[in-house]
């Protein structure tokens, strides 16, 4: 394998055969290069997806009133049903074991002056748990706390974009904004990996929201985070029995579908998380599929090379060239140019991939790549393949009495 | 050199059998030049596979300079083939995208040769057969008489005991055929044994024996005066 001379033969051979060379370099570069490239979108495409799916945290259940459709214990049908915030203290007191934090959530447009800028945004009265619902980051001062709630202060936590929109590129930060005729002073501002949308809210102490609508105590939405530990089982349990509760509360009928809404994060994710599976089978299938329609390649440029060289190879033994050295050679020569052009269809594949970068990702291809040991392997299994597809032919050509094979004029 | 007991040779063409070796008795000394004739399917062609170990008899026996031929399998049969023989073949063969010189180097590549002493033997070898000018061309820049000179000084570059030739005329005019013969005739001055397939008398008189075969037996088997073929050169 190492000889020198053998090395030297086999790139003489090449060298003077380029057309077959390149032929079947090209056969498994592309292989390669489109495996790759495929494999990578298949990744591109996940990315994307768990994005839009893991920007809030997966550890919520969100309960949202509704209207009854059916009556129940006396209660007319087409109640609307309003969730107070002794909802909020009973929860927490009936579920402590499950409950990591609860947060309600009351969602009002509002027009936000600041100076001679204003602008529309979605004001959303909250509690301190929400930073964690939401998964926000603060990047400057704080986040609403409990002392704001208590003391229903005029603070407000902003989006990134709303700080740009209304105060270019100044600091917000201790400054005071109109929000719908209220002055707000601005205490924190954040981001959110959720998109440009998420970054153009305000948020403020639900209480204060409260006491601006006549001190009323209704609430739009209650988020309950459970301890993750309780894992997805748990998760369904809190779920059904988070229902129970509320249904028995607001006397709603258990089969009455509107009356109350549960939206189980944790649930969601799982069948996100099933989705995403079966796109990775996909993204396998395609890759193997690729892989597979390479092998093939390789084997029938082989086939086709050793049937052109039969004449060649009978010469060859007949001046005194073993079996073993002639498959040898065979072997040697395609293992060489499926390891080459296997490096070059890799490395031009993830330069693609590099190259597209986030380019397509109005396709929802986010970020493709392909990990290392994946292209590495479907790289050996090429080469691997090539050289079984080459081992068949050549061990018939170097068994072929030298005699026929030179019969053939 | 050569001994042949008995040789028998039958290929089998679909249902029927074709005995066409049918009991071939025949020896050759070192040094000989044995033109071996007769028309076609006499079985002159097989005799000469079977000597060159190309193809295998179905009985008797077969001796190369006192080695029993028998039962080879095909890794010991190239081994034999690059010690004691030399190949000239009717339509040269040899490897198109090598140059003259690479092709007579091949089978001493074959020998574990090292790459500076092929190079260094091969020119000698082809500057014997007159082609040291010609050493970096390749075979389709080469005429029919040329090739076949680089086929002869690959066939002797192994230094073989004995070269095998089937019909090294063939494919070439008479005067390009004397002038192989004069190539030949000087190889076997050396002391090479030469055993050359022809169906061309005057080809076959030019060697210094005859053996004739007809359906798969030797008919006739006499030593000639040998003509010089260098007196027809020029």
């Amino acid at each position: 394998m190492w000889n020198r001379d053998r090395w030297q033969e086999m790139f003489y051979t090449l060298r003077k055969n380029k057309l077959r060379t390149i032929l079947s370099g090209f056969t498994v570069a592309m292989g390669i290069f489109i495996f790759v490239l495929l494999y990578g979108f298949g990744n591109g495409l996940k990315n994307s997806f768990e994005e839009f799916f893991l920007d809030d945290s997966t550890n919520t259940v969100w309960l949202y009133p509704g209207q009854t459709e059916k009556p129940y214990r006396g209660f007319k049908a087409k109640r609307r049903i309003i969730f107070r915030n002794d909802d909020l203290v009973d929860i927490q007191q009936n579920f402590p074991f499950f409950i990591d934090y609860i947060t309600p959530r009351i969602s009002r447009g509002a027009l936000v002056k600041r100076g001679k800028e204003s602008n529309n945004y979605t004001v959303r009265g909250i509690a301190p748990g929400h930073q964690y619902a939401e998964k926000t980051i603060i990047l400057n001062g704080r986040y609403i706390n409990e002392a704001d709630v208590k003391n229903k202060t005029k603070f407000a936590c902003i989006g990134r974009l709303v700080e740009k929109d209304l105060f270019g590129n100044k600091p917000a930060i201790g400054e005071q904004i109109d929000v719908g005729g209220v002055s707000f002073k601005v205490v924190g501002v954040f981001t959110d990996e959720g998109g440009d949308n998420e970054e153009r809210l305000i948020y403020i102490p639900y209480t204060t929201r409260q006491r601006l609508e006549k001190s009323n105590d209704r609430v739009d939405q209650i988020i309950v985070a459970f301890r993750p530990e309780l894992g997805y089982a748990g998760a369904l349990s809190l779920e059904k029995k988070l229902n129970n509760f509320m249904r028995k509360k607001h006397n709603i009928a258990p089969n009455d579908r509107s009356g109350i809404y549960v939206r189980n994060v944790a649930a969601d994710l799982k069948e996100s998380q099933q989705f995403a599976s079966v796109l990775q089978l996909i993204v396998t299938f395609v890759g193997l599929g690729t892989l597979l329609a390479g092998i093939i390649g390789i084997s029938n440029i082989m086939v086709f090379v050793v049937k052109e060289r039969t004449k060649e190879l009978g010469i060859r033994k007949a001046i005194g060239a073993t079996p073993n050295s002639v498959i040898g050679m065979i072997l040697h020569e395609s293992v060489f140019i499926t390891t080459i052009a296997g490096y070059v269809g890799l490395l031009s594949g993830v330069g693609t991939l590099a190259l597209i970068g986030d380019s397509l990702e109005e396709y929802f291809i986010i970020n493709p790549y392909i990990n290392t040991s994946t292209a590495v392997a479907a790289t050996v299994t090429l080469i691997l393949f090539g050289a079984i597809a080459g081992y068949i032919p050549a061990r018939r050509a170097a068994k072929i009495k030298p005699i026929i094979a030179l019969r053939d004029e | 050199m050569i001994e042949i007991n008995e040789l028998h040779k039958s290929y089998a063409i679909g249902q029927n059998t074709l005995h066409v070796l049918k009991g071939i008795n025949f020896d050759v000394a070192a040094g000989e030049m044995v033109a071996i004739m007769g028309s076609s399917g006499s079985g002159k062609s097989t005799l000469l596979n079977i000597l060159g170990m190309l193809d295998n008899a179905d009985s008797g026996t077969y001796t190369l300079d006192k080695n029993l031929i028998k039962d080879l399998d095909e890794t010991k049969a190239a081994i034999y083939r690059n010690k004691f023989l030399g190949f000239v073949f009717q339509s040269f063969n040899l490897i198109s995208y090598k140059t003259a010189l690479e092709n007579v180097m091949l089978p001493l590549y074959y020998q574990k040769v090292a790459r500076k002493e092929r190079q260094e033997r091969a020119q000698k070898f082809l500057e014997q057969v007159g082609l040291g000018p010609w050493a970096t061309h390749h075979p389709n820049e080469l005429s029919g008489g040329q090739k076949q000179r680089v086929a002869i000084a690959r066939a002797l570059v192994s230094e073989p005991k004995v070269l095998l030739a089937d019909e090294p005329t063939g494919a070439l005019d008479s005067k390009t055929s004397y002038e192989l013969m004069d190539v030949l005739q000087t190889i076997n001055d050396t002391g090479i044994t030469l055993l050359i397939v022809t169906h061309e008398e005057d080809i076959a008189n030019m060697c210094k024996r005859i053996v004739h075969l007809k359906d798969g037996v030797i008919v006739e088997d006499k030593k000639v005066k040998q003509v010089r073929a260098s007196s027809y050169v020029e």
